[in-house]
Order: structure tokens, then sequence, then C-alpha cells
């Protein structure tokens, strides 16, 4: 199972998780959302940026409700919560979010 | 949270690489971070090796788990027991050790220290003083 | 006749270093492996039985091993040297057997 990125194919795994996270790039990251029928935004942009940086630090992809916590902490209350959080990313804010951001399905989630 | 809070111990008595016992002890403990428990962590004999700095693996091809420790804070994990005694044995001192902190949201997200380094009798005495033990 | 000792597992952890140290023969190479490398820092309560072998036979520590656990050679036991990957195949060819402890 691969994405299709101009040409290049991109393996994943039944979930559609990349199993290479060194293959991610911005152009997967769309065309995972869109089989996501997520529309990207500069919201769903922060979110996913936010957690390629946490993975970068902590080599983990973490749970939702650390993501919605560290959220607002650094982006503030008006994202940081679950209701714009789930309204963003409708199948789980961990879940969908680390499936496009190219990480492993976050640990703690079962 | 209706049911009664439990007082969880993880205690981790292996070193990080050769077996598995460290990243399962610690991948348990986040997992279980999400039942909301009264969760420490102890680090005896070969487990303080878990904690030490400058773990750097990409010559032997296992994942680095040693920066995972550092998002144990937020996931509310704040009680880290090291006992002084394993360390001497082993040469290493707290020096040694990663600096882990957790933010005190109650305390303008305050960074607070996680580590806590303690004798073995105190160590006898937080084993005695649990609902659940669970030993990697 | 030179024998490779080869050590995988911490000294605090099981007997095997110990056994190892006092089964050796002058001559010998004592190679520190994966949770074996924890034997070669100095300060530790193992470090005495360690040094005192140093003069009779070569022990050494495998660096990527000690890097992975973040063990730098300044934390090293006087006079244990290290290798690298291919520093171990040249140490099994060199001695006339192998002797992996376990």
């Amino acid at each position: 199972m691969a994405y299709d990125v101009n040409g290049t194919s991109v393996e994943h795994d039944e979930e559609g998780y990349i199993t290479n996270l060194s293959e991610w790039t911005k152009e997967l990251a769309d065309i995972i959302a869109k089989a996501e029928e997520v529309e990207m935004t500069d919201e769903h942009w922060a979110v996913v940026n936010f957690l390629r940086d946490y993975y970068e630090e902590y080599q983990i992809a973490p749970a939702v409700r650390v993501l919605i916590k560290s959220i607002k902490k650094s982006l503030g209350p008006e994202v940081g919560n679950n209701k714009y959080m789930y309204e963003l990313f409708p199948y789980g804010p961990a879940k969908q979010a680390c499936k496009i951001a190219g990480l492993p399905k976050p640990t703690g989630c079962v | 949270m209706s049911e009664t809070v439990k007082k969880f111990l993880y205690v981790n008595r292996k070193a990080p690489y050769g077996t598995i016992y460290a990243l399962e002890s610690l991948e348990v403990v986040l997992i279980g971070a999400a039942f909301d428990q009264d969760v420490s962590l102890a680090f005896l004999d070969d487990g303080v090796f878990q904690l030490t700095k400058g773990q750097d693996t990409k010559e032997i091809g296992v994942k680095n788990f040693s920066p995972t420790y550092r998002a144990l804070g937020d996931y509310e994990v704040t009680k880290l027991y090291v006992e002084k005694e394993s360390l001497a044995e082993r040469g290493l001192s707290a020096d040694d050790l990663q600096e882990l902190v957790w933010e005190d949201e109650d305390d303008d997200y305050a960074e607070k220290p996680s580590i806590r380094i303690i004798d073995r009798t105190e160590m006898a005495k937080l084993m005695a003083n649990q609902d659940v033990v669970l030993s990697f | 006749m030179s024998t490779l000792h080869t050590v995988n597992k911490s000294p605090f952890e099981t007997s095997t270093l110990k056994s190892c140290l006092e089964h050796v023969s002058d001559g010998d190479t004592i190679l520190l492996i994966e949770d074996g490398v924890y034997g070669a820092m100095a300060g530790s309560s193992m470090a005495d039985l360690v040094t005192a072998k140093t003069k009779a036979v070569s022990i050494i520590a495998l660096a990527p091993d000690m890097q992975a656990r973040g063990i730098d050679e300044d934390r090293l036991i006087k006079g244990i040297n290290t290798t690298d990957y291919a520093g171990f195949v040249d140490l099994a060819a060199k001695n006339d057997l192998s002797h992996a402890w376990l």
C-alpha cells in the first residue's frame, strides 16, 4: 500500500500511517489530508507542525489530551480546546493529524 | 473521576538497550497515564542507566528513547525516584542523569524537577506503600 | 593460543563478567559489548576487579555501544581501550578462539 506523490510511491500501513518517517514531505501531507477528507488551513498546519516538532524533541507522538494541553499552551485556548481540535480533525486530532504529519500512531492510543 | 485513585509504582531495574524491558516499561507508563492514577517511577539497580545523559544510538541501529523521558511531565508523571546506592555502585552521581522537569499549571507553568534521589531505606518504604507495583 | 572473550551483560545484573575475569588466561582479550560496556566504567563497585586484570589481559570496550549508553571515553577505567566494529572483526580474526560469554 502506498501514496503516490508526483510519481514517487510512499509506503503506508493498513491504517494509512507512512512506514518510513523520513519520506514525509508537505506535498505528501496534502495527499494524505485529501484521502482523509481534511482541507488543510493554517490552523491545520500549525497542529501538524507542532506534532512534528514534538516528535523531533521527544521521539513520540503525544496522546490526544497531551496534544490539546500543549497546543493550548503554545497556540492559545482558541485552538487548544477539544471542540475546535475535533472540528479541525474530525476523526481525532491526534490520530488524524499524526497521520498527516507522517508520524506513527500516538503512544497511548489503543 | 469517579473511581478511586490508586497508587501505582513502576519499578525499573534494567539497562536501556541490552534488553527490551526499559522501553516496554516506558510505553506502559505512557499508556497507563491515561487512567489518571497516582503514578510513581522507581529507578534502581541497572535501571538508573535509563536516565543517563548523552545517549546516542545511531551507531547501534536502535531507537534512542532517552528523550522520551522528558515528555513524562506532559503526561503528568512527575515523580521519578532514583536510588542513591544504585548510582554509587555504578560510579554515577545525580549529575550524570538527564535533567527532567514538569510544568506546574497551577503555578504559572513553573518548571519543577521530577527526579528525586532517595536512599535504599526510603525506596523500600516507597515500594511498601503502593496499591499496585509493576516491575520491569 | 589466545582467546577473544566477549561479554554482553551488565556486571551489576549477572556474574558473567566476574566469572570471565576469573577464567581468562594471560594474553587473552576481553571485549565488552552491549550492556557489557558498563563494566568498563571507572568508580563503580566492579572497577577494582576489572582494573586488577588490565595488566594480564587486554580489556577493550566497543565504542558504538558506549556511545549509545552515553559513556564518554574519559569515564573508562585506566588501561581499557576502545574499538569499533571493524576492530571487533580484527580481534576475532587475530585470536585462535572466540568465547562469547552470555
